[in-house]
């Protein structure tokens, strides 16, 4: 059977709902940024094409503060979460089935089940006592918390090039008479090199992103970019917030672009 | 003969010990961090509640649970039901499924379209998809802002092309909470799907035709039966970060159109009733699980249907 009258996978308007899709999708992120070159003092009128709001922002201490946080705390837990997970992802692959091994797979993959809301409230009643009781409030507990949800996120593509690897390499090291550590050292680690530094990129990204549970963790002082933007959405929103956001957008959108080409060369 | 096999067990023994050792750490900090304050909300939920938030240790009460739905009337001291909770759960439960069926609605085309393209442009639409998925959720619950608000692009295209004289009032309604949830959680309603169509057996479909079947019955009859475990995926992935939004109503459905959320958020800031607050959570909770085994039950069943 070869060409029949018609494309047999083709639905009629189906192109149609998908470009509407898309334009749909990338409206809003234009409209931000379009809005964020407005030269005018507030969102309601066009005033011209202008970089100000970049360069207020730029200035604000507070937003400085904020993104050196964001930055510093992102950098830390997915930096413990790659670790742990790479530790877990060798443990959990390429084994028989053990006792624990499905409570290892249900406990790691915990915080992707449960409503982030609700993680953050079971924080802030956990921490808040921890806080009184140690009289520690620094950033620890963010980073901690940050941990915990990235973890999921590192172990996924590590897992995931564990299980398409074969054993045969490892073997062929251990018949060389390499010791288990210097397998790792010299064949395990050099092939899960990309899928290492993509997990550590996603959970890089996704505290990055994170609101609701900072937010309720957090102490006094220790806003993070997205809950300072959100504290600041309660007021007017001025085009400073467009800036600000603009600058955040480009940067989530750059990481996720290398992660994708990572990927795309292990492949 | 025993011997090596004694051996060869301790050494498996030794292995599965290493393997409990390498992923302590991971299952430590997500125990500490995650799993365990759980339970410790869930015994916050039963006791009494403190003055200024908090709780009363020792001071048992099911008060907590008995207001999720009820509440006690303050001139006669007789139970009725919480007006106001009952009609946010409603208002939750009813903004998510929507969500799911517009995301649906849109997304199932989309989905089918980009799976039918040629394998090198498939990447590139997929690639399309995540980006706006990997944007952060605040700033695009803001994007949204950015089109619905009265001087927005929506208002200002509709009142240039003289379609309407005065400014549509969508922020702070639900229509923008349903607006904004739709657009956030539609690529994870397209990436499931697009998984589960790109399988299709096509030939499945052509058969279909070859026995005149129409393009609508081919569509409702072959295509929707097999990729229904994509359907009921992508379902789930947008009904449950639907039903715990709590950052899409706060931005764009104000104060006054509350979900489930932001109601759990108020129990801890202004309200001051932890223990209520603990139990709404643990309820969003088991209506999350609900959707879950519902989602595993019927995976599980397409699964088989399938080999």
């Amino acid at each position: 059977m070869r060409r029949s009258r018609f494309d047999i996978r083709a639905q009629p308007g189906f192109g149609f709902i998908t470009l509407f899709t898309f334009f749909a999708l990338y409206l809003p992120i234009a409209a931000l940024v379009i809005y964020s070159f407005n030269g005018a003092e507030s969102l309601s009128r066009w005033g011209g094409f202008s970089t100000r709001w970049f360069a207020a922002a730029w200035q604000n201490d507070a937003v400085q503060d904020a993104a050196i946080r964001s930055l510093v705390i992102a950098t830390w837990a997915a930096l413990i979460a790659t670790v742990a997970a790479t530790m877990a992802a060798l443990a959990t692959t390429r084994t028989r089935p053990y006792r624990g091994l499905t409570f290892k797979y249900a406990l790691i993959n915990q915080p992707l089940m449960v409503p982030e809301i609700v993680t953050a409230v079971a924080l802030l009643i956990v921490f808040s006592r921890v806080k009184v009781w140690t009289g520690y409030s620094g950033l620890g507990y963010l980073i901690a918390a940050h941990t915990a949800f990235c973890i999921p996120f590192a172990y996924l593509p590590i897992r995931a090039r564990l299980e398409s690897m074969d054993l045969t390499l490892e073997r062929a090291a251990a018949d060389l008479y390499a010791s288990s550590w210097q397998a790792f050292r010299y064949v395990t680690l050099p092939l899960l090199r990309p899928a290492i530094i993509a997990g550590f990129m996603l959970a890089f990204v996704i505290s990055l992103d994170d609101v609701v549970i900072t937010e309720f963790v957090k102490s006094g002082g220790q806003d993070t970019l997205p809950t300072y933007m959100l504290g600041q959405l309660r007021r007017e929103t001025s085009p400073e917030i467009n800036a600000i956001a603009t600058v955040f957008l480009a940067l989530s959108t750059a990481l996720v672009v290398i992660f994708f080409f990572i990927n795309r060369k292990k492949q | 003969m025993s011997g090596a096999q004694e051996a060869a067990l301790a050494a498996q023994k030794k292995d599965i010990r290493s393997r409990w050792l390498l992923s302590a750490p991971a299952l430590l900090i997500i125990f500490c961090a995650a799993v365990g304050p759980l339970f410790v909300m869930l015994f916050y939920s039963f006791m009494a509640k403190g003055d200024y938030g908090d709780v009363k240790f020792g001071e048992f009460s099911l008060d907590g649970w008995t207001s999720v739905l009820f509440q006690r009337d303050i001139f006669d001291d007789t139970l009725g039901l919480a007006d106001a909770h009952l009609s946010i759960i409603w208002r939750s439960l009813q903004l998510s499924f929507f969500t799911t069926l517009f995301t649906l609605i849109l997304g199932f085309p989309t989905a089918y379209f980009i799976a039918t393209r040629p394998q090198h442009t498939r990447e590139v639409w997929v690639f399309l998809v995540t980006i706006p998925f990997w944007t952060n959720l605040l700033i695009r619950a803001f994007a949204m802002q950015q089109v619905i608000r009265n001087e927005g692009l929506l208002n200002n295209a509709l009142l240039w092309l003289g379609i309407i004289k005065q400014p549509l009032q969508i922020m702070y309604t639900d229509t923008a909470n349903l607006l904004g949830m739709t657009y956030v959680y539609l690529p994870l309603m397209v990436l499931p799907l697009y998984a589960s169509i790109e399988k299709l057996d096509f030939r499945l479909v052509e058969a279909g035709y070859d026995l005149y079947a129409t393009r609508f019955q081919v569509l409702w009859r072959i295509v929707i039966p097999l990729v229904k475990p994509g359907l009921i995926a992508g379902s789930i992935l947008v009904f449950i970060p639907s039903l715990g939004a709590y950052v899409i109503p706060r931005v764009l459905g104000g104060g006054k159109n509350m979900m489930l959320g932001n109601l759990i958020e108020m129990q801890f800031g202004s309200g001051r009733n932890w223990p209520l607050g603990a139990a709404m959570s643990i309820t969003l909770m088991a209506l999350v699980m609900i959707a879950l085994i519902f989602y595993v039950k019927n995976a599980s069943r397409g699964g088989a249907g399938h080999a």
